[in-house]
């Protein structure tokens, strides 16, 4: 039998998982508006100005790295931000009304948050409720369980001494005197860190970019698609649960009313990061650059001294040139 | 005849690609001129061309003996040239009618639509096609076929006089296929000028006058239909002649049962299918389409539920809910749609490849060992000889017969010894085709056990060594390979209660 000879195949370039291009550009407008607002002013570039924008991204950050995850599956989640409060409420519950070490309010707001994240990945593979429907029926039920639980008010910490300490205490201080990294800081990295190698280096990660590329192939391929998608969902709860003692950390109690909005913030630093929301495509340090960039701009607008409504109005902006830029990319490449 | 459409030297150029050289064309009035060449042989792009879509670097159009300018679909349309996509570009929730005068809605006053006008102008084109279809009907509700033909009424809905059809029969059964055929002469005869895209070499003969075959992007020749036999027809395709061969069959006598199904049943689909195929067998089902092959092929594999019936793998009783259960039972599927079902194309082809196998490659916590199954996944590009620029490559530059190798390397690293290839060469060349089936012999000559469906008759006369024939979700006969058409055709049409 004769087979067909070397057919001239498109001599298209290797392309490596998408994002390349707007991790750049995100990054670019990062030194851009670093640089933008150190001409602007000069408390800007100062040590403490520069940690606080640190610190102000940790807890989007930690959100976003999170939901990061599941919007590469193509899914989305809109529970986040009420179940970060939800898992700071139930680590009150624990810390300040049962009376528990430390190390047992760490824990358990992070099952918290996996249980969570547990029980919406359910709903959406096992009852089949899209993720949109899913988590923002969760949203509203956390949100609620919260007031419930606390009766409407605070749980505060004061009982559990060093707790505060987990967001604005600095292990790195120890070291560098000159600059106290907050640790709250350091977890996001920590976090990002971990989350990064995940996606890009292990079976959980290669499946969360397969599901949101084509998932009935994956189920085709003899995957278990429903068992791996609600380990994203978990694992994206207990980072969630991770966010919930960074916030309660630094306000030093359980706010039971916070929670809503936090979603949106986290899902737009991704965006900003160049992760795709039909899925399959997106980096961790995108997510991590797009979250810099919306505390940056929160904080460089204040020390122009803009008026917090504007703020946000430049904030809705940027999401919207972030993705139409790319967009030009794209139809260039096309 | 007067001619309708005519491309001189048309040059254009990709980055890295020269996709037609200097490639000249023409259409006349009343004919059906049919375009051919393997997949990347610059087809589509010449098309793409001539829609509008592509601005040529050099070369001219002229239509009707004027020379014009693309400078987009709607110039082309503009033209009377219309094109009908390979995948149908149609609202499914509008209706037949909205479909058609879509961005052309007869107004009224403050801009409310005319819809009593919108479909009675529908039903007129459609009584020119000779549909009896209501356009007050949604799309979604059509058969493939049926929206097929409403995309060609709306293609004429432009006055279109040039059509170009992409594939059109791919999804259609022979009935469908006969039916749109006669739209086609009918067109013919009121002057239209037809551009068929086909890979089906007997429809080729059956329709058309004249035959332009391309390679590498480059006009190999324009010959008459009539009087070109389809082995030239392929030699200029590929560039030489192919030889046809006849299957051999092994002897099987002492071969172990690998697959055995008994008392299948699902709704009117699947009824009472029981079948056996031994290792190193290659077993084809032929049939009409909506005989009910690949939806037995998904209930063998767990992608759907059955009711009742039992299936046994290397003799041994399994149970089979779902894909995961199949493929730990040593199933493979190859979807007959393997854009939707079987590749992740926006990921690599190392990814693909390992797409059913990954946990092998892991550590306990999960960590790829990227290296290995780099090495793994250039020893099958290398095996298989798929054509790429490395395993880094996104599935989805790959033209269709290497997509389909990269499915097989996924299954066959997963080391399932039952595979089942549900159409395994639609949408690909006529060289391509030739490797797949070597593939598949070699596949069985290992000791795998093989199952074939194929909607056509050729490939499963080519592959299969016994030949289990569907209609109408009974299997209504198993013959030995080799058969002669007019029994597998025979057993495929024997309905129930009908004598045959």
């Amino acid at each position: 039998m004769t087979t067909a000879k070397a057919q001239p195949e498109r001599p298209a370039p290797v392309r490596r998982a998408g994002g390349a291009h707007q991790k750049l550009l995100a990054f670019a407008s990062l030194i851009v508006l670093v640089i933008g607002f150190s001409i602007a002013s000069q408390r800007f570039f100062q040590i403490d100005n520069i940690l606080s924008i640190l610190q102000a991204a940790s807890v989007n950050g930690v959100l976003a790295v999170g939901v990061t995850l599941i919007i590469i599956t193509g899914g989305i989640d809109l529970s986040i931000g009420t179940m970060m409060t939800f898992c700071a409420v139930i680590t009150g519950v624990v810390l300040t009304w049962m009376g528990a070490p430390l190390l047992v309010g760490v824990l358990t707001a992070i099952a918290t948050g996996a249980a969570c994240g547990l029980l919406s990945g359910t709903l959406v593979t096992k009852a089949r409720i899209p993720p949109f429907i899913a988590t923002l029926g969760l949203m509203l039920v956390l949100k609620g369980l919260s007031l419930i639980v606390t009766g409407t008010k605070p749980i505060y910490f004061n009982d559990t001494p060093g707790y505060t300490e987990i967001s604005t205490g600095s292990l790195v201080g120890l070291v560098m005197p000159q600059f106290p990294l907050p640790n709250g800081v350091l977890v996001l990295f920590l976090v990002a860190a971990i989350v990064g190698w995940i996606l890009t280096r292990t079976v959980l990660g290669r499946y969360t970019f397969a599901l949101g590329s084509n998932e009935e192939a994956v189920r085709l391929s003899g995957v278990n698609t429903d068992r791996w998608k609600i380990a994203i969902y978990a694992l994206a709860g207990a980072i969630c649960g991770i966010a919930g003692l960074l916030i309660s950390s630094r306000l030093n109690s359980a706010q039971p009313a916070l929670g809503l909005g936090y979603e949106l913030e986290a899902i737009a630093a991704v965006v900003i990061g160049g992760t795709s929301l039909s899925g399959g495509r997106g980096t961790i340090l995108g997510t991590l650059i797009g979250a810099l960039i919306m505390a940056v701009l929160t904080n460089g607008l204040r020390v122009l001294s803009v008026a917090p409504e504007w703020q946000t109005v430049v904030t809705g902006v940027i999401i919207i040139v972030a993705v139409y830029a790319d967009q030009l990319r794209r139809r260039k490449a096309a | 005849m007067t001619e309708l459409v005519r491309m001189e030297g048309i040059e254009k150029r990709f980055p890295g690609v020269h996709a037609l050289k200097s490639v000249s064309f023409d259409l006349r009035a009343g004919e059906v001129h049919a375009l051919m060449g393997e997949n990347g042989a610059g087809k589509s792009t010449l098309m793409k061309v001539l829609s509008g879509v592509y601005q040529p670097d050099a070369g001219r159009i002229l239509v009707d003996g004027r020379e014009v300018t693309l400078p987009g679909p709607a110039a082309a349309q503009a033209q009377g040239i219309g094109i009908i996509h390979q995948e149908l570009a149609l609202m499914r929730d509008l209706t037949v009618g909205q479909n058609i005068w879509i961005g052309r809605e007869p107004r009224l006053s403050f801009g409310r639509i005319d819809e009593a006008r919108l479909n009675a102008d529908a039903q007129a084109l459609l009584a020119r096609l000779n549909l009896n279809i209501d356009p007050r009907t949604p799309v979604g509700g059509l058969t493939i076929a049926r929206q097929q033909m409403v995309e060609i009424a709306k293609a004429l809905s432009y006055r279109s006089r040039v059509l170009i059809m992409d594939e059109p029969t791919a999804a259609l059964n022979d009935a469908e296929i006969a039916e749109l055929f006669r739209i086609i002469a009918a067109l013919k005869a009121e002057g239209v000028g037809i551009i068929y895209i086909s890979h089906k070499m007997d429809e080729i003969k059956r329709i058309s006058d004249r035959v332009t075959v391309m390679r590498d992007g480059a006009l190999v020749d324009t010959v008459p239909a009539a009087d070109t036999p389809i082995s030239r027809i392929i030699a200029m395709m590929v560039g030489r002649a192919l030889a046809d061969e006849a299957v051999v069959i092994p002897d099987l006598s002492a071969a172990n049962p690998a697959l055995e199904v008994r008392g299948l049943w699902r709704g009117q689909e699947l009824r009472d299918i029981s079948f056996s195929l031994k290792k190193g067998e290659i077993l084809g089902f032929a049939g009409l389409m909506g005989a009910g092959r690949t939806e037995l092929a998904r209930a063998i594999f767990g992608a759907e539920p059955c009711d009742k019936g039992e299936i046994l793998v290397a003799g041994l009783p399994v149970s089979i809910r779902s894909p995961s259960d199949a493929v730990r039972a040593g199933i493979g599927y190859l979807s007959e749609d393997r854009k939707q079902f079987g590749l992740a194309l926006g990921m690599d082809v190392r990814a693909n490849i390992a797409m059913a196998s990954l946990p092998r490659f892991a550590s306990r916590i999960g960590a790829i060992d990227e290296d290995a199954l780099g090495d793994i996944a250039s020893d099958y590009i290398a095996k298989l000889s798929i054509r790429t620029p490395g395993d880094r490559q996104e599935v989805r530059l790959l033209s269709g017969g290497n997509q389909q190798k990269v499915v097989i390397a996924k299954w066959l690293l997963r080391d399932c010894d039952i595979l089942i290839f549900d159409e395994p060469t639609r949408g690909i060349d006529v060289g391509a085709k030739a490797e797949i089936y070597r593939l598949l012999n070699d596949l069985a000559a290992k000791g795998k056990a093989v199952i074939v469906i194929s909607s056509e008759l050729p490939e499963v006369l080519r592959l299969a060594h016994r030949i289990a024939v569907m209609c109408e979700g009974r299997l209504t006969g198993i013959l030995p390979g080799g058969a002669a058409q007019e029994q597998i055709m025979e057993l495929a049409t024997k309905r129930e209660g009908v004598a045959a």
